[in-house]
């Protein structure tokens, strides 16, 4: 057995030995233990080095609220978690664990020169330290504290675990299964309710695994537990170990994640390593308990010094002495039974400390009997002891005066501050809380959530009010649910009920200036620094807590915000309520990414869409790019060819005979019924009454204010059916601005809207020799200029498929799109494929469209527009029904700022020095003005074009309609292009090449 | 999450089914071209934003598909109430009525 191992003692199993290791040291500890009670266990107390000084640290809790001991796990490659918290990792046989914080060692740790120079790392340091010299900070400054700060190492490796997620509906979830919380479980269990009950340890039982002496009914208190928890599942209770509660959401949702392989020595196979319940409770029961608070004195923070209930904690739970000689220092009457336990369990207690000046005649008296020394109204003003606590050095003090030093010897300081009812799920309901003088704490009052809250995180204590109060809790949301339960009381024996005093920081009769005092162990915060920060103008505890960071660290201020509190508003000469508590905000401990994100990573990441004739693309060595969900066939190199080489191939091809491209990914949306003219000619800008059916038209979307939304190519199928496309990225948002003004503008409009995207394949033909590749497919059309102009659509049949046959072009080229149903799109495809050899088709992707569709001029919305376009910017004045009543947009494009000369307008760009220009570089008018310079527009397309012989752009441009011919200049890093405005269109102005 | 009710599906359903659609009773008038440019801005600019029950409109956009209003408090995020579009204004004293 370790040496500072109790036989008899705790729930650990010391016939099952458990070997780990810590900084490559092999450790020997029992089932059952934490990292931090098997390091205890064997007289090991140093686990870390702290964030700012890197001082030795210690584990000072036993619990998910340690801000101490962090180390960093491994389990094989990926496996790797650093500031797990010593306290809640259980060992298994096999686990390494090292400590962080440290170079070249946890002994030896240079950055331990931080704390010799403490002056400089007070609070606000970041805003004094590293302001002067200027350039020192992205040089010299920055590096060094990125390479500094954190906590711990990021995993570099690939996560192999997965993570779950899983929807839970209940009646009544309990949140803590201490004494309150299965009190709460048993009173609510009644009539078919279904509840659960959650706990964050691996077994429940909270307070009553550290209190065995306790007989509950007549029953010691792990009798009473395990006989109540099997009760309980008999009742149908639910109860989840391991299972944290992190967030508290609105309207009864919690956020739990659950923990289900980190504490096993062989991984199961198929079992996710976390998995996140989103449970959504009838009624909620926050049974979290209290925390216990330090003391506040100088060297508060050496390994050694500890809270005194988790060292009560470590012996009665995990069979562990944290110290043969401890030295208990006290605010509290809950330390004293600690002080017992200890004492009872071998100990030689040094001394019980309390700064009070009385205390209750019974535990004088069972102190008495121990033989422990008893000093009251004292103070502590220090430690000593390198990696350990050796001495603690206390004083008297009569009323302000603190008197004479002297030292105890020991080799643990177990102190408590009081405690702290844990209100963080109470308060992410948005619960109100209400001072208590006597307590000196925040309690509870009103919440909007249907939620009650039980026991000591309501600030009762001792286990028999906790106990009757869970029931009464358990009982009352019962009754909400409409139930009736029964009456429950508990009598207990051996109850350890207490009071205490809470402190600012302990007087002392050394310079308070010169103290170590802390008060928030994991950031490194003393009182003095909070004192400095009220001292330098901070009024609010906001404002305290983000200038000297306290509670801002993993631990949330668990066991800092109300010392922090008492501290800076002594310093502000006003009472805690005045000052007012910081938020707690979820998760309540810190939560892997991997639990938040669940099944989203990977291929699951985000949908990924296809077309049907994506699976060709991939076969015949497509580049792929995406386009909001989408994946599109970017460009088809063939063997040796880069992007360019690539795309001019595709373009000149193109122009040259005939090309092929998979245009599925267009928004499709049928606009039919007896008002579909009448709704088209209220939505688009353009005219629709005279366009006939089986005629197709451009048509501009605008929002109310005027701007471009979208654009596409509507075709009119019959009198009452409109087949409209959208841009590939804008369909979900046209089809969602159309139902709304149908919905709730003009709900007399007889018009059904339906999105079709998904219902037809579409391939785009363009070429001198799309027509004739087409018309020995097509039956019952005539593909020459006179039967079936430009702009013209109709049902018919292509390769033998029923189709939907628009003649457009969005190349400038004779141009068609054939619409299939959407599982015949492959087969159209291959058949146009097979067709097309003689005319060498050629298959080109979105990027070879880009560049054919701006020689033409045609724009791109949201590339060439950005919101602030208007058709008239856009060179587009035509499309705009001038004519028409109204239409959206048609008021907005009256406004003043729309009709003000000196818009940004859509123009052509030539570099004078043939260069490529660079899409989104700013242009200005003289380049010669001094800095900074008036931008003028910005470039929104630039291509490399054959057909143009040359670079060719497309530009935004202060004024640019009226700008033709001149100058522009457009600045880079190593030097300014000169560029001249031109029309948008660079290729067949006169649109020959589209008459067949 | 919100649960939120649908008065078209008439079920009371996560958040995450629904869509914000801004403010609600914002009406486009009748003959936009006859509006003032006050009043264009006015319509299409000016949203109330209030600490209290606030008029909104929802669509039901991964259920039925339909847009209808409701009145949030946006103090407590709860819903006072959710009704079709066309329906009245409700009135807000017999809403927060209930909340006291």
């Amino acid at each position: 057995m370790s040496q500072f191992r109790v036989a008899g003692k705790g729930r650990v199993d010391t016939g099952r030995p458990v070997t780990f290791t810590f900084d490559g040291t092999s450790y020997k500890g029992a089932q059952g233990d934490t990292v931090a009670s098997a390091l205890l266990a064997n007289g090991v107390h140093l686990m870390g080095r702290s964030f700012k000084y890197h001082r030795p640290r210690g584990a000072v809790a036993a619990g998910s609220e340690e801000p101490n001991a962090l180390i960093g796990t491994r389990r094989g490659k990926g496996r790797f978690e650093p500031n797990t918290r010593a306290t809640v990792q259980e060992i298994w046989q096999g686990l390494e664990t090292t400590s962080q914080n440290k170079y070249p060692s946890l002994k030896w740790d240079i950055g331990a020169v931080n704390d010799a120079a403490y002056m400089l790392f007070s609070a606000g340091f970041y805003y004094k330290t590293f302001m002067w010299p200027k350039n020192f900070w992205h040089k010299v400054y920055e590096p060094f504290i990125r390479a500094a700060a954190g906590l711990g190492v990021s995993p570099t490796e690939e996560d192999p675990d997965h993570y779950a997620s899983r929807y839970l509906h209940c009646d009544v979830l309990i949140v803590g299964a201490g004494p309150s919380g299965l009190a709460a479980a048993r009173a609510a269990a009644v009539d078919g309710l279904k509840v659960v009950l959650v706990d964050e340890n691996p077994e429940a039982g909270g307070t009553l695994l550290s209190e065995p002496q306790t007989q509950i009914d007549g029953k010691p208190a792990w009798d009473w537990l395990a006989t109540e928890i099997e009760a309980l599942k008999g009742l149908g209770v639910r109860v989840m170990t391991r299972t944290t509660a992190i967030g508290y959401y609105h309207q009864n949702m919690i956020g739990m994640v659950e923990k289900l392989t980190d504490h096993l020595p062989d991984l199961p196979a198929d079992t996710p390593r976390e998995r996140m319940w989103r449970v959504r409770a009838g009624q909620v029961v926050l049974a979290q308990g209290a925390l216990e608070k330090p003391l506040v004195f100088h060297g508060n923070d050496r390994p050694g010094v500890m809270l005194a209930g988790s060292a009560q904690t470590y012996l009665n739970r995990y069979g562990v002495l944290v110290g043969k000689k401890p030295v208990v220092l006290t605010a509290h009457d809950s330390a004293w039974y600690a002080a017992f336990d200890l004492a009872d369990a071998g100990a030689r207690v040094q001394a019980i400390v309390d700064t009070r000046d009385t205390v209750r005649d019974d535990l004088l008296a069972a102190a008495q009997e121990r033989g422990i020394k008893v000093k009251l109204g004292h103070t502590a003003t220090g430690t000593t002891g390198r990696l350990r606590v050796n001495s603690l050095r206390v004083n008297p003090v009569k009323g302000d005066a603190v008197g004479a030093a002297y030292t105890i010897a020991c080799d643990a300081v177990l102190m408590s501050g009081g405690w702290t009812p844990s209100l963080h799920l109470f308060s992410h309901t948005k619960g109100s809380l209400t001072w208590d003088d006597d307590l000196t704490t925040f309690l509870p009052k009103d919440t909007p959530e249907d939620c009650v809250i039980a026991g000591a995180s309501r600030g009762l204590w001792g286990i028999e009010a906790a106990l009757n109060d869970g029931a009464e809790k358990g009982r009352e949301v019962a009754a909400a649910l409409g139930k009736a339960p029964a009456e429950l009381a508990y009598a207990v024996e051996a109850d350890r009920p207490g009071t205490g005093t809470t402190h600012k920081e302990l007087p002392t009769d050394r310079s308070p200036g010169k103290a170590k005092a802390f008060v928030d162990y994991q950031n490194d915060v003393t009182a003095k620094d909070l004192r400095l920060a009220v001292r330098e103008g901070m009024r609010s505890i906001e404002h305290v807590k983000r200038y000297t960071t306290n509670g801002m660290a993993t631990d949330q201020g668990k066991m800092s915000n109300i010392n922090g509190l008492n501290i800076a508003a002594d310093a502000l000469g006003k009472k805690q309520p005045q000052v007012g508590l910081t938020t707690f905000r979820p998760p309540y401990t810190p939560t892997s990414f991997g639990a938040f994100a669940g099944y989203h990573r990977g291929e699951h990441f985000e949908v990924t869409r296809k077309t049907q004739i994506d699976g060709w693309a991939e076969e015949n060595g497509a580049v792929f790019e995406p386009v909001g969900q989408w994946r599109r066939a970017w460009y088809f190199p063939k063997t040796g060819e880069d992007m360019e080489t690539a795309v001019r191939r595709e373009c000149v091809a193109t122009r040259a005979s005939l090309g092929v491209f998979d245009a599925s990914t267009l928004g499709k949306i049928e606009v039919k019924g007896p008002d579909a003219v009448e709704f088209m000619n209220r939505m688009y800008t353009n005219p629709w009454t005279k366009l006939a059916p089986g005629r197709c038209r451009y048509g501009l979307l605008c929002g109310d204010d005027g701007f471009i939304r979208d654009d596409g190519v509507i075709g009119r199928l019959s009198e009452d059916c409109f087949h409209v496309t959208t841009t590939t990225g804008g369909a979900a948002r046209v089809l969602n601005m159309m139902e709304d003004y149908l919905q709730t503008e003009w709900p007399e409009l007889n018009v059904w809207l339906t999105s079709t995207t998904e219902q037809w394949s579409t391939v785009a033909l363009n070429g001198p020799n799309a027509a004739k590749l087409l018309g020995s497919l097509v039956a019952g059309v005539d593909l020459t200029d006179e039967a079936f102009p430009h702009m013209s659509c109709v049902e018919c049949t292509v390769a033998g498929m029923p189709a939907r046959l628009f003649r457009i072009s969005f190349t400038g080229e004779i141009g068609f799109e054939v619409n299939v149903p959407a599982p015949m799109g492959r087969k159209l495809w291959e058949t146009l494929w097979e067709a097309g050899q003689q005319y060498d088709i050629c298959a080109y992707g979105t990027e070879t469209m880009h560049v054919l569709r701006a020689e033409k001029g045609y724009i791109i919305v949201g590339q060439d527009t950005d919101g602030t376009v208007t058709p008239y910017d856009a060179g587009m004045g035509w499309a705009v029904g001038k004519k028409k009543p109204d239409f959206v947009g048609m008021r907005g494009l009256a406004r003043p700022d729309l009709v003000a000369p000196g818009r940004k307008q859509l123009v052509g760009l030539l570099s004078e020095d043939q260069s490529k220009l660079e899409e989104g570089a700013q242009i200005v008018f003289d380049p010669n003005q001094p800095l900074p310079m008036t931008m003028v527009g910005h470039v929104t397309s630039s291509y490399h074009s054959d057909a143009a012989g040359r670079p060719i752009a497309l530009a935004l441009v202060e004024g640019g309609h009226d700008k033709m011919g001149e100058t522009v200049h457009i600045p880079m890093p190593d030097r300014t292009i000169a560029a001249k405005i031109t029309s948008t269109i660079f290729v067949d102005p006169e649109n020959a090449r589209l008459k067949i | 999450m919100l649960l939120i009710h649908c008065p078209y599906c008439e079920e009371t359903l996560p958040e995450a089914e629904f869509t914000y659609a801004g403010q609600a009773h914002v009406i486009r008038p009748e003959d936009p071209s006859g509006q003032s440019d006050d009043q264009w801005q006015e319509f299409l600019f000016i949203r109330a934003n209030p600490k209290g029950p606030h008029y909104e409109r929802w669509r039901h956009f991964h259920g039925c598909g339909r847009f209808f209003n409701a009145v949030r408090d946006t103090v407590s995020d709860k819903f006072l109430t959710t009704y079709k579009a066309g329906a009245p204004r409700p009135d807000l004293s017999s809403l927060t009525e209930g909340l006291k």
